[in-house]
């Protein structure tokens, strides 16, 4: 499944990247390979931007606004001034993280 | 040294009970463990830490799947939230792997230096700094407890296929009762008004309530389930489709000022819910949905107030 085209924040700085291989074994969905002992991106459209292979990067070559890819969230967020967040944990959390 | 709970791979009718009704949205949001380490299947210290959250629905598939596998189940407390939203919020996280590693004082319970993280927490956890302030290596291990088995068969090795999180028809259809009670009390503040404006003009209010109704369950039900097949990317643009194909259970009989509140009403409602979908699935971006809801909400909210003052118009002119 494919959602919306060109608009993840995804970006990887080869230059820093030394081939550790942690952002493909944490991405959930194949967006990087291995190419030449350094990682590539190959299918940016799949980011679901949710910051697993920046946070688990040891040079910091990968960033990425990362948050909730959830209506709700982006709601709750709005109407309380915050960044968006699906607070599941309240009991009228909203129905995000099923 | 901490106590140790013993555990086994069986889930008890209690377990099973549980997990249904939390599933059908009951009592979702209190239902943990206690955090800690436990002993499944007697393990010994060789056999590997695995380490889960403690929402007892993650809890309970990770130790069934283990059936008959001695292990360490590391359970973090994640205020009883699942690994990858406690992962989001941080809470699945490195701090509190580090702390719960401490505090279990598992360097002394196990001979080895690894513990395994279910992949989708690597949101919460950055494994390089697990390592330094722990002497932990963190292992990524398959996205679904499922595939326990044929991790450990494989030498702990993640095929390609383990590491793909999913969302084919059946992860799409567990949602559904979620769904379906989740937002009903939108569907009955809606019934109620709508009730309420036909006593008022004195008409018979059953095609609007199907239309509610149908228009409710296209965006909670059926959406979900065809939701691939729906054309579009944007989850508002395909309830809005779904929600003008659900007119045609009542198109005929409306008259054309009903039929235009319905035209705006309808995709509106279907809409507005498969847009919240978002959030369970598990392929949207927060960029994606942030565009897609900068031009969706507008319209929403739009069709809502002309949808609803057609209505009216219909009545008045009657």
């Amino acid at each position: 499944m494919k959602y919306i085209k060109d608009v993840v924040t995804l970006k990887l700085d080869d230059s820093k990247c030394i081939g550790c291989q942690m952002c493909v074994n944490v991405c959930p969905h194949s967006v990087f390979v291995m190419d030449n002992k350094k990682a590539k991106i190959v299918d940016r459209d799949s980011c679901m931007e949710c910051g697993a292979c920046a946070k688990n990067c040891p040079t910091q070559a990968i960033t990425v606004k990362s948050g909730v890819g959830c209506a709700a969230g982006i709601i709750n967020g709005i109407l309380k001034g915050t960044e968006p967040s699906c607070d599941c944990t309240g009991h009228s959390g909203s129905s995000c993280c099923g | 040294m901490p106590a140790i709970t013993k555990v086994n791979s069986r889930l008890s009718l209690f377990d099973r009970f549980g997990a249904m009704m939390v599933r059908l949205s009951f009592n979702r949001s209190d239902y943990a463990v206690e955090p800690g380490l436990y002993a499944l299947n007697n393990p010994t210290p060789e056999s590997p830490v695995f380490v889960s959250a403690n929402y007892k629905l993650s809890f309970d598939i990770v130790r069934s799947s283990l059936l008959g596998f001695g292990a360490w189940l590391l359970v973090l407390d994640t205020k009883g939230v699942n690994v990858w939203c406690a992962a989001g919020k941080g809470t699945f996280g490195t701090a509190e792997l580090v702390n719960r590693i401490k505090l279990t004082e598992l360097d002394k319970v196990v001979s080895h230096r690894k513990v395994i993280s279910p992949q989708l927490g690597a949101t919460g956890i950055a494994a390089h700094e697990v390592a330094s302030l722990s002497g932990f290596q963190v292992i990524y291990g398959p996205v679904r407890a499922e595939d326990l088995p044929a991790f450990i068969h494989d030498n702990f090795k993640v095929s390609k296929e383990m590491r793909r999180v999913r969302f084919n028809l059946k992860d799409r259809l567990t949602l559904v009762p979620v769904e379906v009670v989740h937002y009903s009390k939108y569907l009955f503040l809606l019934l109620f008004f709508f009730l309420l404006l036909s006593y008022l003009f004195k008409v018979d209010p059953w095609l609007a309530v199907i239309n509610l109704v149908v228009a409710y369950l296209f965006g909670t039900a059926l959406g979900p389930a065809l939701l691939p097949a729906i054309p579009g990317r944007s989850f508002a643009m395909k309830g809005a489709l779904l929600g003008l194909a659900g007119l045609i259970f009542t198109v005929s009989r409306l008259a054309l000022f009903d039929q235009l509140a319905w035209v705006l009403l309808m995709p509106t409602i279907s809409s507005y819910l498969l847009m919240n979908f978002t959030g369970s699935s598990t392929y949207t971006s927060l960029s994606g949905v942030q565009k897609e809801m900068r031009l969706a909400v507008p319209l929403q909210i739009a069709g809502l107030i002309i949808g609803i003052l057609l209505y009216i118009v219909a009545r008045l002119i009657k």
